[in-house]
């Protein structure tokens, strides 16, 4: 098992240096750059050569990307263009943001995806099984930003019942200790901020888990209805167990296989930054502050590390998954 | 009194938007306790429905079942689901074709034999474990102790057949249902499986159910026959006279497609035209017949019954059988 995780972290480090080579070609091929967006159109030629000699970008492009690449492994990511301040700053602001929606999304979807999956799979065919499917082909289409405003509009606008948007009340004091508001409100004993940042968390966590959650409905009452036509199944009732044994010795196990899966995809998309959820709901994560970064500035340092944080994100999440379904089936343990 | 005597069974399955079709259709036959009783058929001809059903194991939805399954006077069809559930694993015991996808691949073996002694004699997760261990010993699995803790996928097919003739035997049932059980495996495993098989019935007194298409296995086991063509049995013999003297055409044409080796080797393999499936144009009459070498007009025209013979415990389901003593 532990040979297993080295390898996988051994490729993770090929990965990567691939992935920024990608990266850096690509930003850099684009129209425009970061000289012209910060100077705009009416810059003189002097200006605009005093910029890009002091950000480096007068330098033959293999050079520029061996200093990349230095500084990447040192962990330096350089400064953001658009605020002056070091990439690992302005990332670390914006990460736990992200962090805390996404998993608010994941136990919305989670917890409430298996149970509806499983239930719609033992009532197959019949209303709530067929009313299972339509809901959840709606979740699945509906857009997010559309469904975003939606409800925003409804149970904000309106009724008051959760705040419009943002992570916090401007006037709740709540003192930073992870980052997660929720979280840092327990630890500082700030109950009303952890309350507050809670109340903010709803709205955005709902409508970010629209989509896993149907996913996951989805794929448990096909594992479910898979299951239950197994032989193995018929043995255990040939045995003459109870129902409730069979349903969670038997069936649930295997039919959660492919929803672990699918719960890990989902937590990789999610944790990468949802744009248009963050959009909606002023939410400062990682989907804001990638939007910012690319329309506002063509801010290459901030951009190449938010991608590098994405994939280490989806790598790290595969061989969680992988690790998991080593637990669960026997099958695909490595001797 | 017979420990099963099933009657009249009826199986009709009945999908929406489909004709209704029936897979077993009155068939009757009755097992004595200790005694084992073949059913024989090619597939497809309602066999394993027949088990199935008398098991109370078929899907609840889409399909009829009718008749009467008598387990020591108890009419199992009758039964509220609940107190079946008793009785499987516990009175009847019933193992199946396909040993691998039988076994659960993500729960240890060793559990998956304890859970039915859990279920039915209240034994505590330890003792029913070491009542495992001493289960997969007496089916022959060597070094039963660290089976306990493996999975299905690190066994043979041999032993897993072994440890699921284990569970199904586990409570000391009176009848054991076994479903094509050597067919998933090789020729050399087949026979230790069989030989297992009997030695166990004989040691316990276990009545056994064996069902087949292989009329090997049922000459090495079985006391008493039911030939199956079509859901219907048409034609019972004790296994002597069965394979002396086959009275239906059908199975005397199975009979003769087994290869010798006392045949001509130039000689070609006898072989029955048509399959199973072929559709059969008239409602009543035999059901065979569009296959039969011996077809004559009566075999169309009216539904055909099946009659006790002066064989001991024969019947025959046929209006132009083979004549007795079939001449060279």
């Amino acid at each position: 098992m532990v040979r297993v995780v080295l390898r996988r972290l051994s490729q993770l480090g090929v990965t990567l240096i691939a992935l920024m080579t990608l990266i850096f070609f690509w930003l850099r091929s684009l129209p425009g750059g970061p000289v012209d967006a910060l100077l705009g159109e009416r810059a003189t030629p002097q200006t605009r050569e005093t910029l890009t000699r002091a950000l480096g970008y007068d330098q033959p492009i293999w050079v520029q990307y061996g200093r990349f690449l230095r500084n990447v492994v040192t962990g330096d990511f350089g400064n953001s263009i658009r605020t002056g301040e070091p990439v690992a700053d302005v990332i670390s602001r914006a990460f736990p943001a992200t962090v805390e929606l996404a998993l608010a999304a994941i136990v919305i979807a989670v917890g409430l995806g298996i149970p509806l999956g499983y239930l719609a799979a033992r009532h197959h065919g019949r209303l709530l099984d067929n009313a299972t499917i339509v809901v959840t082909l709606v979740g699945i289409s509906v857009p997010i930003f559309f469904l975003g405003y939606l409800l925003k509009d409804w149970l904000t606008q309106g009724t008051h019942l959760f705040p419009p948007s943002g992570r916090i009340s401007t006037g709740v004091e709540n003192t930073g200790v992870t980052g997660f508001f929720v979280l840092d409100g327990l630890l500082t004993r700030e109950w009303d901020a952890s309350a507050d940042a809670l109340w903010h968390l709803i709205l955005p966590a709902v409508t970010l888990a629209t989509i896993p959650l149907a996913i996951i409905v989805r794929i448990t009452r096909a594992g479910v209805l898979d299951v239950l036509d197994e032989d193995y199944v018929r043995t255990a009732d040939a045995k003459g167990l109870r129902n409730a044994t069979i349903r969670k010795r038997h069936v649930l196990r295997n039919a959660l296989l492919p929803v672990v899966t699918t719960i890990g995809l989902q937590t990789g998309t999610l944790l990468a930054g949802a744009v248009l959820t963050e959009k909606v709901y002023n939410w400062g994560g990682l989907g804001t502050l990638i939007t910012d970064s690319i329309s506002g500035s063509r801010d290459y340092p901030v951009l190449q590390a938010l991608i590098l944080l994405a994939a280490v994100v989806f790598i790290v999440v595969n061989l969680l998954v992988d690790l998991s379904y080593a637990v669960i089936d026997p099958r695909v343990r490595v001797r | 009194m017979p420990l099963l005597d099933v009657r009249d069974l009826k199986v009709v399955f009945q999908r929406k938007g489909a004709e209704p079709f029936t897979a077993v259709d009155g068939v009757g036959f009755a097992v004595e306790p200790g005694q084992t009783v073949g059913l024989v058929g090619e597939s497809g001809c309602g066999k394993s429905v027949t088990s199935l059903a008398i098991m109370g194991l078929l899907p609840r939805r889409g399909n009829r079942v009718t008749g009467e399954v008598l387990f020591e006077d108890t009419d199992l069809l009758r039964l509220r689901p609940q107190d079946l559930r008793d009785r499987r694993g516990r009175d009847i015991g019933m193992i199946f074709q396909d040993p691998l996808s039988s076994l659960n691949p993500v729960i240890p073996l060793g559990l998956q034999v304890a859970e039915v002694l859990e279920r039915h004699q209240g034994k505590t997760r330890q003792a029913a474990l070491r009542q495992a261990r001493e289960l997969l010993d007496a089916v022959g699995i060597p070094d039963p102790a660290r089976r306990l803790r493996e999975f299905p996928h690190q066994l043979s097919g041999g032993m897993r057949q072994r440890a699921l003739i284990a569970i199904a035997l586990a409570c000391k049932p009176r009848l054991l249902i076994a479903d094509e059980p050597t067919t998933a495996l090789d020729v050399t495993i087949q026979a230790q499986i069989l030989a297992l098989l009997k030695d166990l019935v004989d040691r316990s007194g276990t009545a056994l159910v064996m069902i087949t298409h292989d009329l090997g296995v049922v000459a090495g086991l079985c006391d008493t026959v039911n030939v199956l063509y079509a859901g219907k049995v048409v034609e019972r013999a004790v296994r002597h006279d069965l394979f002396a003297d086959p009275r239906h055409p059908y199975t005397h044409g199975l009979l003769r497609s087994v290869p010798r080796l006392d045949a001509d080797r130039g000689g070609r393999l006898h072989q029955i035209r048509g399959s199973v499936s072929d559709n059969i144009p008239w409602p009543d009459g035999c059901a065979f017949a569009p296959r039969c070498d011996r077809v004559i007009d009566d075999c169309i025209g009216a539904t055909v019954p099946l009659t006790p013979t002066r064989r001991r415990d024969g019947a025959l389901r046929c209006t132009n059988p083979v004549p007795l003593e079939v001449p060279a």
